[in-house]
């Protein structure tokens, strides 16, 4: 028995660094591309337990794709992974600018984390279904979802398909396989999980992918969602992006100092991989992976994202308030445009010149659909949904108080 | 056939699952066992695994993989063992079930019902007896049920597993197996010797939102549902004034022509539900009828509740609403104003 009287203490987590601290990650060791083994989808999950702790790449410093991991996507497949990813980057841009104009409300961008939900979405069918959280518009643009609609979402305009019920970017298209996005954290991931067994009950062959960040990994979603995902081995994909903010709060606050967030599946029985997030060839690689081991219904897969949140959470936060402004530089991983171009320059289907005039084109079509969108109407100008429309869809058919209370309003 | 309110709501299962293949059943218990009240005994052996199936203990996963399913297009029935244990899953319900259709301009839906045993009286204590029917009567885009026997059980069952939006379904356990007065100290009436346990074979409906009238009556009205509805009526008899005595079955969307046509008739109101009063579902009740029956008031509306305690268990029966307790409102009620 111990005699130790002294004190307890209670630990609190802190990231390395705070604002005025110089970030380091050198020491950091980065597994390099190509390291780690692809297991065939039906293997024991107990032979690659260690794909938890490890990092899967694909691209190497030189802007190769190397290990067994590569070799899935063929040129054009990656210059129109690129394409998203630029749209998506300029896209962002261009909201992020209009809510400081005042055209909107509120905007969450995906500087940093492009790749992940570009190229997920590759690796699905027609009639799989999405249940994403508010940074995945890679998505959408990825399955070919109008820009316009999403531009008019995110105005509120009378051209949102969602009648500005909705903050914006929390789109929804059942037809582009994207389930509308909840402002709670963490309550698409147990959907997720009943959508697929929904898909085993009927017998059908498609599959669904829940998407969750960091942080909310501590939600209890997380936790039944596992649990239901492994007993009832339902065809999903479980995906953590693990972009290292949470708001201000970094992921150490919901991991603690022990393991990783993909090892979070390995207490559950379900394989766990985990994947440079800012690498579009081993994302879409291991994405691939595990949409198809849920399709031959071997069950669930936990997929960690590991990434950086380049910019804010949202407009409404300033990320210089809480580390360092170098810290996005200094990440170890990278710029996943910048990488994914260097290999198709590495390649020889790419150019600097083609890459300038590339931007050029789309940023062009992007002014071109924010014209189109704000002819439409903004957050605080044009046509906009009307007020009566607030009282619609509460219901399939619309209740008596609700009737009156809309007469009420006078509408 | 004769049936108690749980055989009623097997039966209302049963035919429900035999006749639309995308209802399944899934919570705490439910499959081999069927159910810790036996409402689901059966289904598990006569419809498969698939259809009706065990979860694990997290009312938040039963609810929230049930959205995802009805999402998908079936329609889940998913069971929350006591509806003390539902507030894990409120989330889910509030945030999520009841606002898929909106927030997704009727995109994505879900009809999903979620069957909860409330009330007291079994001696269950604070976590086995709450009636929290306020908690989803306040959330917009849920219909709250409450019935008070077998023949609305299977009929208010079968419309909700019909409904295309999300439908709290709320079942009095102490009204399980039999139609429970208050008298807790005189032997358990059963249901057979009830005329409402006659239940007709196969497929019908009781419609969502319309209240019954048990008894009418000219001296004042009852709003009332679940057990308080036959604790109204033992009142009502003891006492022997001639209370009409409204079941409202449906809390929302509330039958209010029903309602306020018979307090214009008695002109005096007296709301009994076993939840605790203050911010109850009869707040809402009073409001609604001194808004629109105010000129036909003789006396102020009456509020007979649980008191505002958590549910205690060696006190239950000084905590529940009894006959007494309702008829001397019934009597307050009465009294020149």
């Amino acid at each position: 028995m111990t005699t130790d009287t002294s004190p307890l203490s209670l630990h609190v987590p802190e990231p390395e660094y705070r604002p005025g601290d110089v970030p380091d990650y050198s020491r950091v060791s980065i597994p390099k591309a190509g390291s780690v083994s692809r297991p065939t989808v039906d293997a024991d999950p107990e032979t690659f337990r260690d794909h938890a702790f490890s990092i899967i790449r694909v691209l190497n410093r030189n802007g190769d794709a190397v290990g067994p991991w590569a070799g899935m996507l063929d040129d054009a497949e990656l210059h129109e992974g690129l394409r998203h990813m630029m749209t998506l980057r300029a896209y962002d841009a261009r909201m992020m600018m209009a809510q400081r104009q005042g055209k909107t409300s509120f905007y969450m961008q995906h500087l940093g984390e492009e790749a992940i939900s570009c190229a997920f979405q590759k690796a699905l069918a027609p009639g799989d279904m999405n249940f994403p959280t508010y940074r995945q518009a890679g998505l959408l643009i990825a399955a070919g979802y109008p820009l316009l609609k999403m531009m008019c979402q995110v105005y509120s305009n009378d051209g949102d398909p969602v009648r500005g019920r909705q903050l914006p970017v929390l789109y929804s298209s059942k037809e582009h396989g994207f389930f509308s996005i909840s402002g709670n954290l963490g309550t698409q991931y147990i959907q997720a999980v009943g959508w697929a067994m929904a898909s085993a009950i009927r017998g059908d062959n498609k599959i669904a992918a829940g998407w969750i960040g960091d942080g909310s990994t501590a939600e209890n979603d997380f936790h039944a969602a596992l649990v239901f995902a492994s007993t009832y081995k339902a065809p999903v994909v479980l995906n953590i992006v693990n972009n290292q903010w949470a708001i201000s709060t970094f992921q150490g606050i919901a991991r603690g100092g022990a393991g990783t967030f993909a090892a979070r599946g390995h207490g559950f029985g379900i394989p766990a991989l985990r994947v440079d997030g800012n690498d579009y060839l081993a994302t879409h690689a291991v994405a691939k992976w595990a949409a198809e081991r849920a399709r031959r219904n071997l069950g669930p897969t936990v997929v960690e994202y590991v990434t950086y949140r380049a910019g804010g959470h949202s407009t409404s936060d300033d990320p210089s308030a809480y580390r360092p402004k170098e810290e996005s530089e200094a990440w170890p991983l990278g710029d996943p445009i910048l990488r994914l171009k260097a290999h198709l320059i590495r390649r020889g289907v790419w150019t600097e010149a083609r890459h300038v005039q590339a931007e050029a084109e789309i940023n062009d079509e992007i002014r071109g659909v924010q014209k189109e969108a704000e002819a439409i109407g903004t957050l605080h100008d044009g046509s906009r949904p009307s007020p009566g429309d607030m009282f619609e869809d509460v219901y399939a058919e619309m209740p008596p108080h609700l009737v009156r209370q809309r007469q009420e309003a006078g509408y | 056939m004769q049936l108690t309110m749980i055989g009623a709501i097997q039966n209302a299962l049963d035919v429900a699952m035999e006749m639309d293949p995308d209802i399944v059943v899934l919570g705490e218990d439910v499959g081999y066992f069927g159910g810790v009240f036996r409402c689901t005994a059966g289904l598990q052996e006569k419809y498969g695994k698939t259809r009706c199936f065990d979860t694990p203990i997290s009312e938040l996963g039963i609810v929230g993989a049930g959205i995802g399913m009805a999402t998908y297009g079936l329609k889940p029935c998913v069971e929350i063992q006591f509806a003390d244990y539902m507030y894990p899953a409120y989330d889910q319900i509030v945030s999520e079930a009841a606002r898929l259709r909106y927030r997704s301009a009727g995109e994505f839906t879900c009809p999903m019902v979620i069957r909860m045993p409330t009330g007291g009286g079994i001696f269950g204590g604070q976590t086995h007896s709450q009636s929290p029917e306020a908690l989803f009567t306040h959330v917009t885009g849920l219909k709250t049920v409450v019935p008070s026997n077998p023949i609305d059980s299977k009929g208010l069952l079968i419309s909700a597993l019909e409904d295309p939006d999300p439908v709290i379904f709320l079942e009095p356990k102490r009204l399980y197996n039999g139609p429970f007065d208050g008298h807790h100290d005189r032997p358990v009436t059963p249901w057979k010797k009830h005329a409402l346990s006659e239940v007709p074979d196969g497929h019908y409906t009781v419609p969502i939102g319309e209240a019954a009238v048990r008894k009418t009556g000219d001296a004042l009205t009852v709003l009332t549902y679940g057990t308080m509805v036959h604790v109204a009526l033992a009142a009502a008899d003891k006492t022997g004034i001639d209370a009409e005595i409204v079941d409202l079955r449906t809390l929302l969307p509330l039958d209010t022509e029903t309602i306020f046509a018979s307090v214009r008739k008695t002109g005096r109101c007296v709301i009994v539900h076993e939840a605790t009063l203050t911010c109850g579902f009869g707040a809402e009740l009073a409001a609604l009828v001194q808004n629109e029956c105010f000129l036909h008031l003789e006396a102020p509306i009456a509020r007979v509740a649980g008191w505002d305690t958590p549910y205690p268990h060696a006190q239950e029966w000084a905590y529940f609403p009894g006959p007494d307790r309702v008829g001397r409102a019934f009597r307050e009620a009465l009294e020149d104003w």
